[in-house]
């Protein structure tokens, strides 16, 4: 008989709910820690702002009254709460322009750059990591596990700064930075094959910076399913090598997989500052780089809390989709 | 401590010993890592730390951009400094930092991960908890935002990484402390009357010293890196030039444009060398202190 | 002459391991008949296990095998790759401990059932597959509403009723069983081996099965091998071979069973010391020799081969 008492689809919602419950009280976590962080510290935004300038110190009390500075913490905290669910995070300083704004006209940059990485990183890295794993200690393997080891254990940027003198500067193949070509008016496909040429190295190099981890995951995933009663039993059966193991083992073997690309989907997005900024590719990254020389806190802020907002939402994501691609997973 | 007991660690340290011996990796590894901390060591004998002074260099008369070859084993930089030095004074820096945001995270990871496994109850959810959120702020912007806030120093660095890396490790050893807590001899040792800190001392920690050594072994690349990348991105000490400090003048003086790749390349090759070397070294531990690591290998 | 549907002859079995060696298997011959059974019991690392798989051909690689398998009338290791695959399944079958990993977990049981349907062509389209799957486990003793269920929602006995309908899916001639009922509770172990009876009748299969549980043999097996250190030390026909056992390692083994109804047998000390040898560190000729109460001077130096013990019966002991 089956063993659960519900049918199993309600089972499954419960879990789904109580992750969903999880996320939402670790995004209020977020909310509080952000708003101590930033406001306990910096005790004179307004001071900060105005640095250097000459503005009459009446003129300054004034503002403090009217952002609600002199304020106490707590009638503060909740003006932030406010603000923030009206997606107010106030003004950069380097900018002038409101904080939300500049984040959202940086995202697409960062979401095509990240999400073409991801994706390839994480494809390339998991077939690497099935041939290393059936091919086990075979110099396919070993040239897979060191060549991934190798490239984990750089920093990544630097490795874009290699691609980009190799590349950019000395072969001139790739332009030097940017998105597109400046005062270009390409519209359209022309526009299009621009982007993708300036995406290329950038985008290599997150790849690559990437693949190891998930190329040794995979790999010792796959070592424990290959270990198994039911891999010696379909080849019993007369399956080929090839079909046993991608019908059999892999599957088994994707599901910490599939968990571990949808978390770094989360992950990757604040991870690529820095090669962002090598490559003055105009995303969230490049945007973080430019804000902590400022620093300009009103955006630091804003990218913190969204970053972990991007964590916490992918995580959220990988535990529904492990729950639905794994039967065993039924609930509280 | 009693001759038999002393004897049983010496015999354990023995093992470990030979076993390490015999893992090419982790040999490789600890040669590797011993010519840097050599190096470190020696930087007064091998490069004049004077070097390091843009204002005595213009009065050496060092040229600017210097390629390797013209002038010394790796030319110049944009303010006429021995790219040489850098590297073997930044290589102090960096493995310092490295090692003592390790030991900051590794301290604070298993006092937490063992308190948390060891007493249980609500302590345990509680710490759990705090483990969790951690585990889900992105470790980066964290620390970026840590570091912008508490100033550009080493000491800050160092606490900014140890604050954000500490979780996993104190995952990592509270399941550890569990599986031990369950053994018989602990419960044995309680019945017979044992205190909590003797339990503590004398059956928990020397089970998972070993994992403990793993992990931070494991922990010393990712302190290595993060500081690195912080450096880069200019919150980096001004005063002491890591390895990362160095990629970061690279980048902001136009190394790249003008391709001296000389400015950029041994100190990225010095921090990909040391962290494979700390990688190889901490998975042949960690096969030490789980052998079935070792088959799945 | 009966058909025989397998005939085994002097099959050694050499592992390669960083350590060396190892041999599981050291010159096994037996013969079986169509419509027989072959009941294979020993303790653990005696071998029998090993012996199965090689039966498929199923042994990791590096693994060293001499010898001779004729499986119904085709030479086992003279076969190609694909010559292989056709055979395994249809020729014979394999019947694993039901443990949890034995099937995959991320599969339904009627979808592993029907797997080796599709790949022999034994049926023409999915709805037939489907329609033999639940003829399966009707004559399994299985509810239809299983086949939709996973690996974790069944229980032991109903996982291993699972495995039998699965390796009946292509009609083999053949079914090996190793140690089917090893994990299962009592009860539920005599429906299996009652089903395992049932199959039996109802068709001519032919059985291996393999255990290490004297008992449970009496009842499944018309012939009985009992494998010590990788070499069968005593075959007959299982009633006699457990009745009257002419070799010292049967006797003990049959004399770990008090015998029901004789208060007087559950008293006597019985069973054997010490374990049963490492296949890489074999005693020196005989290799029970320093296990057996009967042993002699020259057990440590000869190692004998089977010799007539009885009517049908061999035994290998210097003894006899």
């Amino acid at each position: 008989m089956l063993t659960t008492e519900q049918p199993e689809s309600q089972g499954r919602t419960r879990f789904i709910l109580k992750k969903m419950l999880g996320s939402l009280l670790t995004l209020v976590f977020v909310l509080v820690f952000n708003f101590v962080l930033f406001r306990i510290v910096q005790s004179d935004p307004i001071g900060s702002l105005f640095r250097g300038r000459n503005v009459p110190a009446a003129k300054i009390a004034d503002l403090r009254t009217a952002f609600g500075l002199d304020e106490s913490l707590w009638v503060q905290f909740w003006a932030y709460v406010r603000q923030t669910l009206q997606l107010n995070f106030g003004i950069s300083y380097q900018s002038r322009q409101p904080v939300w704004n500049e984040i959202v006209s940086a995202i697409p940059a960062t979401v095509a750059l990240v999400g073409i990485s991801a994706v390839l990183s994480a494809v390339i890295g998991t077939v690497g990591g099935v041939i290393a794993a059936w091919r086990r200690n075979t110099w396919k393997d070993h040239a897979i596990t060191s060549g991934t080891m190798v490239f984990y254990s750089m920093p990544d940027f630097w490795l874009g700064m290699i691609l980009l003198v190799g590349f950019a500067v000395v072969l001139g193949w790739f332009p030097v930075g940017g998105m597109t070509d400046a005062g270009s008016n390409a519209r359209g496909v022309a526009l299009l094959l621009d982007r993708l040429h300036h995406i290329f190295l950038p985008a290599l190099t997150l790849t690559l910076a990437y693949l190891g981890e998930y190329a040794l995951v995979t790999r010792s995933s796959l070592l424990d399913v290959m270990g198994e009663d039911y891999l010696t039993v379909a080849r019993a059966k007369g399956l080929r090598d090839v079909v046993v193991r991608n019908r059999h083992a892999v599957p088994n073997a994707l599901l910490p997989v599939v968990t571990l690309t949808a978390i770094n989907f989360g992950f990757v997005l604040s991870g690529a500052i820095a090669v962002e900024a090598v490559f003055s590719w105009p995303g969230l990254g490049k945007a973080t780089a430019d804000a902590i020389r400022g620093p300009d806190l009103p955006m630091l802020q804003g990218l913190f809390l969204l970053f972990s907002a991007a964590v916490i939402f992918f995580n959220l994501f990988a535990d529904i989709a492990y729950a639905w691609l794994d039967p065993r997973v039924e609930g509280a | 401590m009693t001759s038999l007991a002393m004897q049983r660690r010496r015999a354990t340290a023995g093992r470990v010993l030979t076993q390490f011996r015999n893992s090419k990796p982790g040999v490789i590894g600890f040669v590797v890592l011993l010519v840097f901390m050599l190096v470190a060591l020696a930087a007064p004998l091998l490069a004049d730390v004077r070097e390091l002074n843009p204002v005595f260099a213009r009065a050496q008369g060092n040229p600017q951009w210097a390629a390797p070859g013209t002038f010394g084993a790796l030319g110049t930089d944009h303010l006429r400094r021995s790219v040489w030095a850098q590297f073997v004074w930044g290589s102090r820096v960096s493995l310092f930092v490295g090692l003592a945001a390790t030991v900051l995270t590794i301290s604070i990871g298993s006092v937490v991960g063992i308190v948390s496994g060891f007493v249980g109850g609500r302590i345990d959810s509680i710490l759990m908890r705090i483990t969790e959120w951690f585990l889900v702020i992105p470790f980066l912007p964290l620390a970026i935002v840590l570091a912008s806030i508490l100033g550009r120093n080493v000491w800050n660095i160092i606490l900014v990484i140890g604050v954000t890396s500490w979780p996993s490790t104190a995952r990592l050893l509270r399941a550890q402390v569990l599986t031990v807590k369950q053994r018989l001899f602990v419960d044995r040792s309680r019945s017979l009357g044992a205190g909590n800190v003797h339990l503590v001392a004398r059956h928990i920690l020397p089970n998972v010293s070993g994992l403990i050594l793993a992990n931070a072994t494991l922990a010393v690349p990712i302190s290595i890196l993060t500081e690195t990348t912080l450096s880069f991105l200019g919150l980096g000490d001004p005063s002491s030039a890591s390895w990362g400090k160095t990629l970061e003048e690279a980048f902001v003086n136009g190394a790249m444009v003008r391709n001296a790749w000389w400015y950029f390349l041994p100190a990225g090759l010095g921090i990909l060398v040391v962290v494979l070397a700390f990688t190889l070294i901490g998975r042949t531990l960690e096969e030490i202190a789980d052998p079935r690591l070792g088959q799945a290998r | 002459m009966t058909q025989l549907v397998l005939s085994v002859k002097d099959l050694t079995i050499t592992y390669t391991s960083s350590a060396g060696p190892v041999p599981a298997v050291r010159g096994v011959s037996f013969d079986l008949a169509i419509g027989d059974s072959l009941g294979l019991a020993g303790e653990s690392g005696c071998g029998k296990s090993t012996l199965a798989n090689s039966l498929l051909r199923l042994l990791p690689e590096g693994t060293i095998t001499s010898g001779e398998v004729i499986i119904d009338g085709k030479d086992l290791f003279a076969l190609s790759p694909g010559g292989l695959r056709a055979v395994r399944w249809t020729t014979g079958a394999i019947v694993f401990q039901g443990a949890l990993h034995a099937l995959n977990p991320v599969q339904t049981a009627g979808r592993q059932v029907r797997e080796p349907m599709h790949v022999h062509d034994t049926v023409a389209s999915d709805d037939e597959a489907r329609a033999r799957s639940r003829e399966l486990f009707e004559r399994v003793g299985l509810p239809a509403n299983l086949l939709e269920a996973y690996p974790h929602q069944l229980s032991g006995g109903q996982r291993q009723r699972v495995l039998i309908a699965m390796a009946l899916a292509c009609d083999p001639q053949l079914l090996i069983a190793d140690e089917p009922t090893t994990a299962l509770d009592l009860m539920v172990q005599a429906q299996v081996l009652a089903l395992i009876g049932e199959l039996r009748r109802e068709s001519s299969l032919s059985l291996i099965f393999i255990t290490h549980d004297l008992s449970v043999l009496t009842y499944v097996a018309d012939r009985l091998a009992i494998m010590y250190a990788g070499r069968i030390v005593e075959q007959g026909p299982s009633l006699e071979v457990f009745q009257n056992a002419t070799h010292p390692y049967t006797q003990a083994l049959a004399a770990a069973f008090p015998t029901i109804g004789d208060p007087a047998s559950r008293r006597a000390p019985s069973g054997l010391a010490g374990d049963p040898p490492t296949p890489g560190a074999l005693p020196s000729g005989c290799p029970f020799h320093p296990r057996c109460p009967l042993a002699e001077d020259r057990c440590r130096t000869i190692e004998p081969d089977l010799r007539s013990s009885g009517p049908g019966q061999e035994a290998a002991c210097v003894l006899i």
